[in-house]
This record gives C-alpha cells, sequence and structure tokens, in this order.
C-alpha cells in the first residue's frame, strides 16, 4: 500500500486525516482522499485568493461551483462556457494530453445541459526558432486539438499561442468550451432526493489516468516524464459524441435529476462533489461499474480517469427510460449506486464491493476539510526571467522592425494552426478565425455572442497585477471590435510553484489586477480553473492569467473585422494611447529581459474608449475595427492591411512610439470620412487605399512584402500544407 | 418535398444539413437514424458530414453497415436522388454507390479552407441550378479522390485550388446513371453570406428540388 507522502499528501495533512476520520484510513480511503486533497481538486493554495474576484452581475444565471458559468443572452437562452488547463499531461504526451483536454472541457458544459457550440485555445509553448521540442510540442498539441474538437463536431473558432523560452519545459494547454441551452435545461450538480440511483454513463473504466490529478497536475515536473506517460489519459471523441447527444436527449426528456462530468479524480471527485452540493450521502458499489481490466482493486475503480464518463443521479421509477435512450445512441449506462440519507447532517461516502463496505469517509472530509493554505507572498528584488536572445538589431530601420515582427513566431500568421481546425460545424459562426477581433456566434434568437481569450505571460512578468488587469482589458478590447458588450469572464490562472515566495507574490497580484478590471469593467467571473507547479527545475513558467469573455451583439450582420474594407476609408486611432516598451515584443526582439513598468492607464477613459468602439460597430460607422495589442500600433495597421487585402497611408501622432505597447487601451478604426471626421474620441491618420502601407517618415512596404513577412516562422515550423497558400 | 438526412453515430452536419435544405421553399429535412431502415418518404437522401463511426477503421468502412444504408442502396437502384457530402461522400463510395475511394490528404492533416469550385457538368440533377463556380470550404483529413477508371466528374477545384491532392482536381462525382453524386467540399456550410463566405452552396440542393419538381411534373416514361 502507497503511504501518504507517496501519494502527495504532507505529514500535516496526514494528521489532519487522521484527526478528523478518528483512524487510520484504508487504502481506498487513502487514495480518496489524497487525490481530494490535491492542488488541483482542492485549490487548496488558491482558494483564498480567488474569493477575491467579482462574482455578480445582472446577467449570470450560474456562477462558480458549477461545472461550468452560465450567462443570460436574452429569449430565453443562457450561455455556458469555462477555460481550463490540462498543461502537465500534454507536457508528456501532446496528442493525448491536448484531445482529452478539449474533451473535459466540453464535458464540464454539457454536463450543464448546454449544447457546445464553440472551441477557443489558448497554448503556450518554448521558442520554436530553437527548440525541435517545442516544434513537436506545438505539432502535436495542435493534432491532438484538431483531432478531438473536429471529430465531435464542435468548431475551433479562435485563441491564441506565444511562445517564450519559460514555455520550453512546460507547455501551457488551456481550452475553453461555450454552450447554448435553454434556461430550462440548465442542470445542477448537486445530488438530489434520498434513495435516487446513481447512473454511470459512457466509457468503460480503465487503469488509465491513475494519480493524474495528484502526480501530474499538482507537482512540478522534473524530468523522467516519460515514465508518467501511463497517467495520461487517452481520447476517444467518438464515445464522446454519442455521450453528448445523449446526455442532452436525456436532459431535453427531464429524465436526470442532476449530471457531472467525471475529470480528475474520476469517480471519487465526481460523486463527492455532487453529494456535498447536495448535503446528501453516496453509496458506490465497485463490483457494478463496467471495467476495461477485469482484476482492477477498488481504489483503482474509485480514482480512475477514463475519459467519456458521466454519471447522473435518476429517480428510480425513470432509470429504465434513461436505459432505453442510452441504448439507442449505444452508450453504456449502469447504475452503480443511490443517494443515501445524511446522518446528523453529513452524508457519508461509502464505497462498497458486492456489498460489502471497503471504505467510508464524510463527505465534508473529502470535499471541504482539506487545509487551505494561505500563501507567503515575497516581491522579488529583481526580475525572475533572463533576457532572451537578441534576435533584432536595435539599429534596424522602421520597415525592417516591422517585418521582423510581423515574422516572429508571436505575431506571424496563426493560418498553419487554425487551417488544421473546423470552424463552420454548427453553422454559427459568423467571423471566423482572423476574420474579427473575436470569434462571432450568432444565436437562435437573432443575436450573436462574440467570444475571445487573451493572456501575456511577458507583461505580468513585468508586473504581475498590471499585467493580469491588462489581459482583462484586452479580451474586453477584442469584444469591443465586434461591438459585443462583455457579459462574463473565465480565467484560467497558470503560474509555477505557489509554495515559493515569489510565485505566491505573482498569484497573489494577478488576482487582484483581474478582480480590480473586472470591478472597473462590471464583468463578473463565472467560474475558471487554476494550474499551478508549472515549474520545471529551469525555473517557473511566466505567470500566465488566461482570461476568456463572452459578450453579446444584437445584429450579427454588423459583427466587426480586422481589415480594412474600402479605399478611400479614413483610419482613425481611437483611445488615450500611451506606449512603453517594456514587455514588449519589440523589446523582446531586441533581447531585453521582461522587466520595468507597464503603462498607467486612464480606467475611465478606458471603458468610455470600448463603449464607442462598440456603438461605432454596432452602428456601421466603423467598417474595420482592431485594438492595438502587440508590435504596437504600427503592428496593428500592418495586421488591419493583410486582414484586408487592401493598403494604407497613414501619419501617426507626434511622438508616438510605432512598437511600444499600451494592451486594451487603444484602437485603429476605419470607416467613410463623412462619418469618422471630426468625431469626437477620435484621431484622423490617414486612409486607405493602395496595395502598400505607408507611414509618413517610417515606412513603405508593399502589400507583399507585408504578406511575405506575416506567412513567417509558425508556417515553417509547422511545415508548409499541400496545395496553394 | 421532403429531403432525408441520415445521421450514424459520430455525424457532425446533419443540423447544418437540414438547416440547408430548410432555406430553400417548399422543402423540409428530417434527420433518418441510422437504425432505422424506414426512409419516411423523403424525396432525396443526403449523407452528410462528420466522423461515422470515429472513422477508427477507416472513413466510411462502418457506416455502410448501417441498416439505414440497405434502404439508401435501394433508393439510388430505383433511381432516387443521394448526395454524400465528405464523410457521405466517403460511406458512398464504401458501399459501392460512387466509383474510386478518398485517400488521406498528402499532408496527412486535416485542412480547413474555402476553395472555388468549377462546375464540370451543368445540367445534371446537382448542379441545374449552379453558377460556373462556386465558393465552398472543405474540411478534412481523408479527402484525395482517386479512382484506376474513368468517372462521370461534376465538380472540380477551380485551377490552383486544389486542396488535398485530388486526381484530376477532382472535388465531386457521379454514378454512371447520374443520381447519386458525392462531394468533398461542403455546400451546406456555404449556404448564407452571414456564415458561409457565401450562398454559393444552397444552389446545389435548389438544383436538386429543381430536378424533383420538373421529374414530379413530367410523365412517367413507359418502362422498356
Amino acid at each position: 500500500m502507497a503511504t501518504h507522502t507517496e501519494l502527495g499528501l504532507s505529514d500535516h495533512e496526514y494528521a489532519l486525516i487522521l484527526a478528523g476520520l478518528g483512524r487510520e484510513p484504508g487504502p481506498v480511503e487513502l487514495a480518496m482522499l489524497s487525490l481530494m486533497w490535491s492542488e488541483h481538486c482542492a485549490y487548496k493554495h488558491s482558494r483564498r485568493l480567488l474569493g477575491r474576484l467579482p462574482t455578480d452581475g445582472p446577467h449570470v444565471l450560474v456562477g462558480p461551483g458549477e461545472n461550468a458559468g452560465a450567462v443570460d443572452v436574452g429569449g430565453g437562452l443562457a450561455v455556458a462556457f469555462k477555460v481550463e488547463s490540462h498543461n502537465h499531461p500534454s507536457a508528456v504526451e501532446p496528442f493525448q494530453g491536448a484531445a482529452t483536454g478539449v474533451g473535459g472541457i466540453l464535458r464540464d458544459v454539457f454536463a450543464l445541459g448546454a449544447r457546445p457550440i464553440a472551441l477557443l485555445d489558448s497554448l503556450r509553448f518554448g521558442e520554436i526558432a530553437d527548440s525541435a521540442r517545442s516544434r513537436y510540442l506545438l505539432e502535436r498539441a495542435v493534432a491532438g486539438i484538431g483531432h478531438y474538437g473536429n471529430s465531435i463536431g464542435v468548431p475551433t473558432v479562435g485563441g491564441e499561442i506565444y511562445f517564450e523560452a519559460e514555455y520550453e519545459q512546460n507547455c501551457l494547454i488551456n481550452v475553453m468550451a461555450v454552450g447554448l441551452a435553454p434556461h430550462e435545461r440548465l442542470t445542477s450538480s448537486a445530488a438530489v432526493g434520498v434513495s435516487n440511483s446513481l447512473v454511470l454513463l459512457g466509457a468503460l473504466t480503465g487503469r488509465d489516468g491513475i494519480g493524474g490529478a495528484s502526480v501530474l497536475a499538482s507537482a512540478e515536473l522534473s524530468g523522467g516524464e516519460d515514465a508518467k506517460r501511463p497517467t495520461v489519459q487517452i481520447g476517444d471523441p467518438f464515445a464522446e459524441k454519442k455521450l453528448l447527444e445523449c446526455c442532452l436527449e436525456l436532459l431535453d426528456l427531464g429524465l436526470l435529476a442532476s449530471l457531472q462530468d467525471l475529470g480528475a479524480a474520476g469517480l471519487t471527485s465526481a460523486a463527492s462533489e455532487m453529494a456535498a452540493k447536495g448535503g446528501v450521502g453516496i453509496d458506490i458499489d465497485v463490483a457494478s461499474v463496467p471495467l476495461r481490466e477485469t482484476d482492477m482493486e477498488p481504489f483503482e475503480i474509485m480514482v480512475s480517469e477514463s475519459q467519456e464518463r458521466m454519471l447522473c443521479v435518476v429517480e428510480p421509477a425513470r432509470v429504465a427510460a434513461v436505459l432505453e435512450v442510452c441504448e439507442r445512441w449505444e452508450v453504456l449506462a449502469t447504475p452503480i449506486g443511490q443517494v443515501t440519507e445524511p446522518a446528523g447532517g453529513v452524508g457519508a461516502f461509502r464505497v462498497l464491493r458486492h456489498g460489502r463496505v471497503v471504505g467510508e469517509l464524510p463527505v465534508s472530509l473529502l470535499v471541504d476539510d482539506c487545509p487551505r493554505y494561505d500563501l507567503a507572498p515575497e516581491a522579488p528584488p529583481r526580475g525572475l526571467y533572463p533576457a532572451p536572445a537578441r534576435r533584432l538589431d536595435p539599429s534596424a530601420s522602421a520597415g525592417e522592425t516591422l517585418l521582423a515582427l510581423l515574422a516572429c513566431a508571436n505575431l506571424a500568421s496563426r493560418a498553419p494552426v487554425f487551417t488544421q481546425y473546423d470552424p463552420v460545424v454548427g453553422s454559427r459562426t459568423v467571423r471566423r478565425p482572423a476574420e474579427g477581433d473575436s470569434a462571432v456566434l450568432v444565436l437562435d434568437n437573432g443575436a450573436a455572442i462574440a467570444v475571445a481569450i487573451d493572456g501575456n505571460g511577458r507583461r505580468v512578468a513585468v508586473n504581475p497585477r498590471a499585467g493580469a488587469a491588462e489581459a482583462v482589458y484586452e479580451c474586453a478590447a477584442n469584444l469591443a471590435c465586434a461591438g459585443a458588450e462583455p457579459l462574463g469572464l473565465t480565467n484560467c490562472l497558470n503560474f509555477g510553484n505557489p509554495e515559493k515566495p515569489h510565485v505566491a507574490w505573482q498569484l497573489a497580484e494577478a488576482v487582484d489586477g483581474l478582480a480590480g478590471a473586472c470591478e472597473t469593467l462590471g464583468v463578473p467571473v463565472v467560474g475558471g480553473n487554476v494550474s499551478l507547479y508549472n515549474e520545471s527545475p529551469d525555473g517557473p513558467i511566466l505567470p500566465t492569467p488566461v482570461v476568456g469573455m463572452v459578450g453579446l451583439l444584437p445584429d450579427p450582420e454588423r459583427a466587426g473585422r480586422t481589415g480594412f474594407l474600402q479605399a478611400g476609408d479614413v483610419i482613425a486611432l481611437a483611445g488615450r494611447f500611451h506606449p512603453s516598451r517594456d514587455g514588449s515584443e519589440i523589446a523582446k526582439l531586441h533581447g531585453l529581459a521582461p522587466e520595468g513598468e507597464l503603462p498607467t492607464k486612464d480606467l475611465g477613459g478606458l471603458a468610455a474608449t470600448h463603449a464607442l468602439i462598440r456603438d461605432g460597430v454596432r452602428s456601421g460607422v466603423f467598417h474595420s475595427a482592431h485594438d492595438i495589442a502587440e508590435g504596437g500600433i504600427a503592428t496593428a495597421l500592418a495586421e488591419c492591411v493583410l486582414a484586408g487585402g487592401v493598403g494604407a497611408e497613414v501619419t501617426l501622432p507626434d511622438g508616438l512610439d510605432p512598437f511600444g505597447e499600451d494592451l486594451g487601451t487603444a484602437f485603429i478604426v476605419s470607416g467613410p470620412a463623412a462619418q469618422l471626421s471630426g468625431r469626437d474620441g477620435l484621431a484622423v491618420l490617414g486612409t486607405v487605399g493602395r496595395e502598400r502601407l505607408v507611414i509618413a517618415g517610417l515606412l513603405e512596404l508593399d502589400l507583399s512584402e507585408l504578406t511575405a513577412a506575416h506567412v513567417g516562422s509558425l508556417a515553417v515550423a509547422l511545415g508548409e500544407g499541400v496545395g496553394p497558400g | 418535398m421532403k429531403f432525408g438526412i441520415l445521421r450514424f453515430p459520430g455525424t457532425c452536419d446533419e443540423r447544418d444539413a437540414a438547416g440547408a435544405v430548410g432555406r430553400l421553399d417548399g422543402v423540409e429535412a428530417e434527420i433518418l437514424p441510422h437504425h432505422d431502415r424506414d426512409l419516411r418518404g423523403v424525396d432525396a437522401v443526403i449523407v452528410p458530414g462528420g466522423f461515422s463511426y470515429g472513422d477508427y477503421l477507416r472513413t466510411g468502412a462502418i457506416a455502410r453497415f448501417a441498416p439505414v444504408m440497405e434502404s439508401v442502396t435501394e433508393f439510388a437502384a430505383a433511381g432516387g436522388i443521394v448526395l454524400g457530402i465528405c464523410n457521405g461522400f466517403q460511406i458512398l463510395c464504401e458501399a459501392g454507390l460512387l466509383p474510386g475511394a478518398l485517400l488521406p490528404n498528402p499532408s496527412l492533416r486535416f485542412l480547413f479552407r474555402q476553395v472555388r469550385l468549377s462546375v464540370v457538368d451543368p445540367e445534371c440533377a446537382f448542379t441545374n441550378a449552379c453558377p460556373l463556380t462556386l465558393s465552398v470550404p472543405v474540411k478534412h483529413t481523408t479527402g484525395r479522390y482517386y479512382s484506376p477508371d474513368p468517372v462521370d466528374v461534376v465538380f472540380k477545384y477551380a485551377p490552383g485550388e486544389n486542396p488535398n491532392g485530388s486526381q484530376d482536381d477532382i472535388a465531386g462525382v457521379r454514378n454512371a446513371a447520374g443520381n447519386v453524386l458525392g462531394l468533398m467540399p461542403h455546400p451546406e456550410h456555404a449556404v448564407d453570406p452571414l456564415c458561409g463566405g457565401s450562398a454559393d452552396g444552397l444552389t446545389i440542393f435548389a438544383s436538386i428540388a429543381a430536378h424533383l419538381r420538373a421529374s414530379a411534373s413530367t410523365p412517367a416514361t413507359p418502362a422498356g
């Protein structure tokens, strides 16, 4: 029998278990407790911090605590969404790690009763120019995401990818899923109704993924990861497709009392959380669980992370009907236990084998009693991260600099990745990747949602509080460019080892930054995920809070687009833009470490600018809108030219750094001269036209030169596809 | 007029196909599940895209054995109009209703791209209402058409647009009788300029409807 230390529990935690239980735990119990008390399941280093995030808002239907959050989008419809990480499994086995990351977050969304309608990804790898391993991880992770998302018929409509040396050993795979449900189909995971049946749906239970949450997800990567491959699960999108359709039909027929997906810590986590939310106890007989391998021990069955499984609570009279629907969908369904009466207010989680009890734990011990640690944050005396290699001579001309920026891995065309994903299945996709700053999906009520995901670890490394806030502002800016008003936010906090004071400081500061930015914009956090211990012997990753946002726009016909549309249109700058170079893409090309200060934002002005952009797009005054992000205003102008296939001639305001950054605050818009000239809040820069980008006094580049540069490094890393580009 | 849309376990584009034909006046769509031999009196059958049975063995290899395919084979033999799109094309090839086979893309990768198609056979049941070129997306891993024998080509990728190394730029072929068409590109994802980049794909479904109406108004030719 494994010891508590081998299972990842500290001596202190084990003492708490002994005190809480009043006896030594048996092997099944210890295995269950070690997983439920892991960082991945218990958020023991982050839960106290997360309480700082605002979670209330007028549109919130389901807040944090359920499988996913949900907001009201009108017409009796709800949009459910959540972002989740699958970092360590992907660092060990990128194809299956990324694929099962997609599968896992989709289950979270349909557990709520929502049909998944979109996927977005936020990916981080090491420098593909220098590292064969990072090119391998990129290629296989992208293939895995495509394999799962394409096969299950959910479009991948957007995302972002960045490459930094700090992710070399510890890549990040964050996946956001968005689903749609009529209000009445929204389903809780709380187990209800004493003596109701517990029915397990989906795949057979095998030995895959045993201990994944504790061994992989809650410890640093330390080399020798090959030996951990067996703890990575194998994804089967076909099985999940059937499971998805089956679950939605079961909910439509009103046959389920509650529904929960099986993710980290498998049956243990799913059942104990259902019991805790419902204030009940649960019995599970492991002898009833259909197995992939016959000789599995009870503890293995209870903690297996086999994919494509769901657990539901069903009234006894409806079990036969549930089994009938499942049979039609060729989905295995097996009653494995029941809801039990809590004794003295405390539910018991009993594990039986052929009716004999092999483990019995108070649900509260599993779910609530794990210690929550206060962090010991300490600001580092200097930057934590080394300077990157210099890739561009600072004396390069403005034209050479812009071409270098467009070609660099962080700004080059994402087409070699996006073309591996199906962006249109479901027939809701109004803006495909690279057409708009946000993905836009039309709803059955005639309105549309805009969805975006953003994060920039380098800027958070410069200043965790300001950098995390900037991620929220930039995500909201992307929504504004589509014409959408934010309804809710989800986040994934990817950080290093929180037991180290400098990482704890990054985490605490970043959460404060997120909270402040959400309050400034009035956007509630409806759910999220924390991924800690993202570090290797080389050090921690860049602190990487990733923000996903959903917004509403009334008229999809007027959804904004990135590219300049029409020769003769006027180009204008909107926003109080105070760019600087610390933590910027140009600083990285020049070989400067992520240190210094980020620009101070004028928050009142920022919110007003977002409203100006949103209104201009909605009214059709702006033919294009694009936020000025990495690479500064020169890069933003080039992106508008590239996306529109038409040139531009502009003069920048005196003294404005063409490559400095101030994310989330400013925009490039275009539209008819009659409507843009003299409009409050806009500074006219020039006009759309010809097949070149001219920035007066700085650079003149042909569209073909811009295109050649932008095709850039991603295409090289991934190899060219067949046929014309 | 009613179009039947097949649904196998793993089919993904059945709602899209039903939505596409539902845009035509006087046409409704009905989903036909794989386990049911009853075609429910439909006037045409669409075998939509997706990953039937996960495509784990070989694309279309399992779906062709589903009970509904027995009825589709009889329907086609009696001259019924059958359109297979992407995975549907692969299934119809496996079922022997169309010649040739679809092979993996040379890149061995899934590929999404909006492509231009040229109509090679503008008078057939599937193209009578089509413009000469259409803008329609492709999305597949196994779309390289191959046939050792001459085939009746209906659609080709426009010059320079072949996304997958298909033989002779072939994007769609029909059977000799002209009532069964297989197409790798997805016309159901090009029916609304809001979402599809174009509405060109709708003309393929409109062609089928026009053909069926014309056949219904023409007195049946005596047998023999």
